[in-house]
């Protein structure tokens, strides 16, 4: 857009100027000519627009980081964790966090752990755990550690962190069964994570058939979807979820259990997005492409896939994204309330619901520890959401 | 205005009996009933009667009656206030839910007013004293208020509570009051143990209320007349009150729709998390036990509050503002 022409000099000089002809020849387009950044601009389709406007949203791209490290870290959980999911140290129940040190008596050891002592307290017959400061016990790196099945497929060994020879790492403590609690946490995002994206799959796919038949139909099909999410919409979810989620029989398989917990999950949030699909195809399908469209004969299924759809998906992905946390945030109160997901398959809120009983939790505080991966988690999602939100509408 | 009302509440009566009609079957889907479980206990006892004790309890309750037969008596009996029998300790329901449902209306309520209270004193001063140190802590205050989930926050507290302070903070009375009648003691008991949970359920719409008051009232200060006003002398706090806070206060009555099935939400899992003796709890037991006639009571009350919650909030933004009113008189 700016102008490139080389400055004339002054006219304002009493000599005059000598007369000046261009001996090159006459380019009509010189004004039109951009940059190569212009260029790389204006060419750029609107998916790029997006991702360089949400680059320059700092909180949203670290937030985005951090999200993909929680889940790569789904993939490798067997690595990460030192121990499995349901391994019982029956000799250490509820023991203390042992925490990594690096100087022994002033000497430089490397990351190591001092072991446990256990006493019973003479009144309460509480166990009580100290750390035996005299035994400093190397951790491992990059070894081979306890028995695991990587993803239930393939057996392995490998770790990152295994515990020292004959000692034990229990960086946050155990739970009742002498379970590690930072493994359990690990092994946990597994499902708490997925969750939430399963369950806007579904809520999306509902989202958009629904809307979209009443967004494009109008008419009885319309007042019926609308009648059907205002209901939703109108009624507080969580009794709602509860009596739902009571409603899994008992004996069904705790997969299908963990299926059904989504499909619950999804059978509530959809009347938001629905409503927005409803929206935007209303007013798109007024616009003259969409008769132009109509009018050589297309199919609705293709106008609405082929026309209407990309000109509102980056809004659909932009506010699906922020109701990711609420899932999740759902998924673990019931997990919570012993309503959701039962073990084997464990989740943050089945975590949490260990630590129901107060009494418990305050003399062994870190079963409370589940409650940070969650609160970070929807924070970063609730940042991306954010960023995602300004990015989806480069053109403004 | 009174066609507007009418029709409103008689919109209202489809709406609950389906949403009645629904919670009852879905109550009832799982295999098995409530009688299932405790004989399952006797039979593991040894107890040789069990089968026929089975029986007999199936016959109080009307369990071997198909389930549209014992909804509609159920629902018959709500007009009388007779909601049938809890299974589990065979006590009439309306017995169990009325101290428990007087408690929960109370709690919700002064949620309500705590949320219309504390975001019209920061969102106001927020919107006022935009940039300034107040308005920084308002918003960071706020941020947090929205991302931490409420029963999370209610079990921290009770952690910090019970370990820094040594008190508990669940309850919602001292327990020399409890099963007691009414008096002014109680009544004081109940508005201190109130405190907590009430600032629990209302930290997310406080949160959102205040974001959405500071972004209004910041939109019509900066209108002309604000500008005119100043310009003439108006003394600054009457520029403030006469007008752009009176229109900023429009969602306080309009967002309701959407906070109040958020705040009846919140007071379910932090009323159980804070073990008050309010619906949460009772509701959670009667899910379990697959107790058919209480938990349907507690969500038809549940949806009932809502319902008459929403018409409430129409009623009065109708009342306040005429643009609604007319709009909705000359739609017919």
């Amino acid at each position: 857009m700016t102008d490139t022409t080389p400055n004339t000099p002054p006219s304002a000089s009493p000599r005059r100027a000598p007369h000046f002809v261009s001996q090159e020849p006459w380019d009509p387009y010189v004004a039109e000519r951009l940059t190569k950044e212009q260029e790389r601009y204006y060419m750029a389709g609107q998916w790029k627009l997006m991702w360089w406007r949400f680059r320059r949203h700092r909180p949203a791209v670290v937030s985005a980081i951090f999200l993909l490290l929680m889940y790569f870290s789904t993939v490798i959980s067997e690595w990460i964790a030192p121990y499995d999911l349901h391994t019982r140290n029956s000799r250490y129940i509820f023991a203390a966090p042992q925490s990594v040190h690096l100087f022994h008596e002033g000497t430089f050891m490397g990351p190591f752990v001092y072991g446990l002592k256990m006493e019973r307290d003479p009144a309460t017959l509480q166990r009580i755990y100290s750390p035996d400061t005299t035994k400093p016990q190397q951790l491992r790196f990059f070894c081979l550690g306890e028995r695991y099945e990587f993803w239930g497929l393939i057996e392995g060994r490998f770790h990152f962190v295994c515990p020292p020879e004959d000692g034990t790492f229990f960086w946050l403590g155990t739970d009742r069964l002498g379970r590690d609690m930072f493994s359990r946490i690990v092994y946990a995002a597994r499902i708490s994570l997925t969750i939430g994206i399963i369950g806007i799959a579904l809520s999306f796919a509902l989202a958009l058939i629904l809307g979209g038949l009443a967004g494009y139909y109008g008419g009885w099909v319309d007042s019926v979807v609308q009648r059907i999410t205002e209901i939703i919409k109108s009624f507080p979810h969580l009794p709602l979820w509860l009596a739902l989620s009571a409603a899994l029989p008992v004996t069904w398989s705790p997969l299908l259990i963990y299926f059904g917990i989504t499909l619950i999950l999804a059978l509530l949030d959809w009347p938001g997005l629905g409503r927005a699909v409803r929206s935007k195809l209303l007013s798109l399908r007024e616009e003259d492409y969409a008769a132009a469209a109509q009018m050589m004969g297309a199919k609705p299924a293709r106008i609405i896939g082929r026309h209407l759809l990309p000109g509102f998906m980056s809004h659909l992905i932009a506010s699906a994204t922020l109701s990711i946390p609420s899932m999740i945030l759902a998924e673990t109160a019931l997990s919570f309330l012993g309503l959701g997901l039962r073990p084997p398959i464990t989740s943050w809120g089945v975590l949490l619901n260990e630590a129901t009983d107060i009494n418990v939790v305050a003399v062994n505080w870190w079963l409370m520890l589940p409650v940070v991966p969650v609160i970070l988690v929807i924070l970063a999602y609730q940042f991306m959401g954010d960023g995602m939100r300004d990015a989806a509408d480069p053109y403004a | 205005m009174l066609r507007f009302i009418v029709r409103r509440v008689l919109l209202m009566i489809p709406t609950l009996f389906v949403i009645s009609a629904l919670v009852y079957f879905i109550i009832d889907l799982p295999p098995g009933d409530c009688v299932s479980s405790q004989i399952e206990e006797l039979v593991a006892r040894g107890d040789a009667d069990a089968h026929q004790r089975a029986e007999e309890l199936r016959e109080l309750y009307g369990l071997n009656l198909p389930l549209w037969q014992r909804y509609l008596e159920w629902v018959g009996g709500i007009f009388r206030w007779d909601f049938g029998l809890s299974c589990q300790d065979t006590v009439p329901v309306a017995d169990l839910i009325g101290e428990r449902l007087t408690l929960t209306i109370i709690m919700e309520t002064s949620t309500i007013a705590f949320i219309w209270i504390v975001s019209f004193l920061i969102g106001t001063y927020a919107a006022t004293h935009q940039y300034k140190l107040g308005d920084y802590v308002a918003s960071f205050i706020g941020f947090i208020g929205l991302a931490i989930p409420n029963f999370l926050l209610a079990l921290v507290l009770l952690y910090v509570g019970k370990v820094y302070f040594g008190l508990s903070i669940g309850g919602l009375m001292d327990p020399e009051y409890i099963d007691k009648p009414l008096s002014w003691g109680k009544a004081l008991s109940v508005m201190q143990h109130l405190i907590i949970p009430v600032i629990v359920i209302g930290m997310s719409g406080t949160a959102g209320m205040i974001r959405r008051l500071r972004a209004n009232l910041l939109d019509e200060l900066q209108k002309q007349y604000v500008v005119t006003g100043r310009a003439k002398g108006l003394p600054p706090m009457k520029l403030l009150v006469k007008y752009p806070l009176r229109h900023s206060l429009n969602p306080f009555v309009a967002d309701i729709g959407g906070l109040l099935p958020d705040v009846i939400s919140g007071s379910v899992i932090v009323s159980v998390v804070l073990s008050l003796p309010t619906t949460g709890p009772m509701l959670l037991g009667a899910l379990k036990t697959q107790d058919v006639n209480l938990a349907a009571t507690f969500l038809l009350f549940v949806a009932a509050l809502t319902v008459i919650g929403m018409l409430i909030s129409d009623l009065a933004l109708a009342a306040l503002d005429p643009r609604i009113r007319f709009g909705a008189t000359s739609e017919k």
